[in-house]
């Protein structure tokens, strides 16, 4: 079923330990409602800085050499840390290919 | 109870060959970059007519020739075209493009400019041109089941909201009308990097699983390897993907991918701009990334409308394929709507299912195909980029 009201971060996977923000404007301290796409399924999580729309989340606190997961799917290491509510991209994560 | 696409139809133009169209254009068509002077000057005289001028076409050879005349025959012989004026710098290679277009039954003519000059090839030209049109302008749409369309896909400057809404709108689409004849095709070769050991398993048959493998490291070894000045990061994920959130190449092919859908499987892979030849399904065009560049192989290999997923804003379009844009990102409906026909931003706020998106663009592919202008044609985009394999000789 559709949720009433509309979440801030979406989940791809339950194994995900990324999420994404679907808002324009969040900002830090922020109490998110996110959603498992998979399944529907919800929860809470409070945003540790201002995240643009579009822009990963951490969803458990992630350390260098950490494998980011997304679409249940290896998508990258961390380079840097993120606690979870943290911003993940590209000043702290990387591809594994090169 | 599912709707049955296979009683769905819309008004479109069956063409000789029996293919299904959706525009009726009539092309001035140069073989080479020397000749567009003459189709502009063509199509200028004749109104209902388009010049599709391009930058190539001359001293290349080899496997690069072959793709030059297979995409400029592909464009002339896409159903969404009624007729042909063909114009070269001289006589042969026009004669190449006119025959392959021929064998689509729909009249073609071709012209040359050498020991005729720019004038009376223009006025030659302009007479057939004017006769076609007026006939083209009276060709009947008949009703053609909504199955009878090759529909294409390709995204451009993707976000990670393309992979959680648009793409998987494109995909929803195809698991629906894909068993019902339609056909598909997916390509962006070097954009299923991070991806292409799932995308190897899409594969319908263990064929086409191999030729996926072969061709996608083909792409690694001859063009990365060769030409690469350093890794792919300034390039995969671009500037505009990486604004928009996407950090890995491993991302961005991961949510590319979702435009084929849970249950669609490719059945062949093709070479850039190849009509596909196995039966109806969904094939895998070894293209570029680029949008301008992939969409026009994919039209010269026959598809008549192509689904287009953005979630930063891609803008491309087509001169003969309407493009339908499809973007989940609210930012971008708000800064630039002009560009964007189907509104899927409901699926991030979660009150649109990703089965109410998939219906939702079916209904725009019906429209489209039935005549509705999309926001690329409104807005007179017809990028018609040519892919060159290497330098002339």
């Amino acid at each position: 079923m559709i949720a009433n009201a509309h979440p801030q971060l979406l989940v791809h996977d339950k194994a995900d330990n990324v999420g994404v923000v679907v808002v324009e404007g969040l900002s830090a301290g922020t109490d998110m409602l996110c959603v498992c796409t998979e399944d529907n399924s919800d929860f809470r999580l409070t945003a540790k800085a201002d995240i643009p729309i579009g822009h990963k989340v951490a969803l458990s606190d992630l350390k260098a050499g950490d494998t980011v997961i997304k679409y249940g799917e290896d998508i990258g290491k961390m380079v840097g840390n993120a606690e979870i509510g943290g911003h993940v991209h590209t000043h702290n994560m990387k591809t594994k290919r090169w | 109870m599912a709707f049955d696409f296979s009683q769905d139809t819309v008004k479109a133009w069956r063409r000789e060959n029996g293919r299904v169209g959706v525009r009726n254009h009539v092309l001035i068509l140069p073989v080479d970059d020397i000749s567009n002077a003459a189709c502009e000057a063509v199509a200028n005289n004749v109104k209902g007519t388009m010049a599709i001028p391009h930058a190539y076409g001359r001293l290349q050879f080899g496997e690069d020739l072959e793709l030059h005349f297979r995409t400029i025959i592909g464009t002339g012989a896409n159903p969404n075209v009624a007729a042909v004026v063909v114009i070269g710098i001289e006589p042969e290679w026009t004669k190449i493009i006119v025959d392959g277009i021929a064998k689509t039954g729909k009249p073609v003519e071709g012209f040359w400019i050498e020991q005729n000059g720019d004038f009376e090839t223009i006025r030659r030209a302009s007479w057939k041109a004017k006769e076609y049109v007026q006939w083209a302008s009276e060709l009947q749409k008949e009703d053609c089941p909504i199955t009878d369309l090759w529909v294409s896909t390709k995204c451009g400057e993707s976000d990670t909201t393309t992979g959680l809404s648009s793409c998987p709108t494109v995909g929803n689409m195809y698991d629906k009308l894909l068993p019902h004849g339609l056909y598909g095709v997916f390509g962006e070769t070097s954009e299923i990097t991070g991806a292409e050991h799932i995308c190897e398993k899409r594969a319908a048959n263990p064929e086409a699983a191999a030729k996926f493998r072969k061709t996608w490291q083909a792409y690694q070894d001859d063009v990365i390897e060769q030409f690469k000045t350093s890794d792919l990061s300034d390039s995969q994920p671009t500037k505009g993907n990486i604004l928009g959130g996407l950090s890995t190449i491993e991302e961005k092919a991961l949510g590319n991918l979702e435009k084929i859908g849970r249950t669609s499987t490719y059945i062949d892979v093709l070479e850039p701009a190849e009509a596909p030849a196995k039966g109806p399904g969904l094939y895998f065009m070894d293209s570029s990334s680029a949008a301008a560049e992939c969409v026009t192989l994919m039209a010269a290999g026959g598809y008549v409308i192509h689904t287009f997923p953005t979630g930063q804003g891609n803008v491309v379009g087509n001169p003969i394929v309407p493009v339908i844009k499809i973007s989940g990102n609210p930012r971008t409906l708000r800064t630039m709507a002009e560009h964007i026909d189907v509104d899927v931003t409901g699926v991030l706020r979660r009150d649109m299912t990703i089965d109410q998106a998939g219906d939702a663009l079916i209904e725009m592919i019906r429209r489209t195909a039935n005549g509705r202008l999309t926001a690329a044609e409104a807005l007179g985009h017809r990028e018609f980029s040519m892919t060159k394999l290497y330098r002339s000789a």
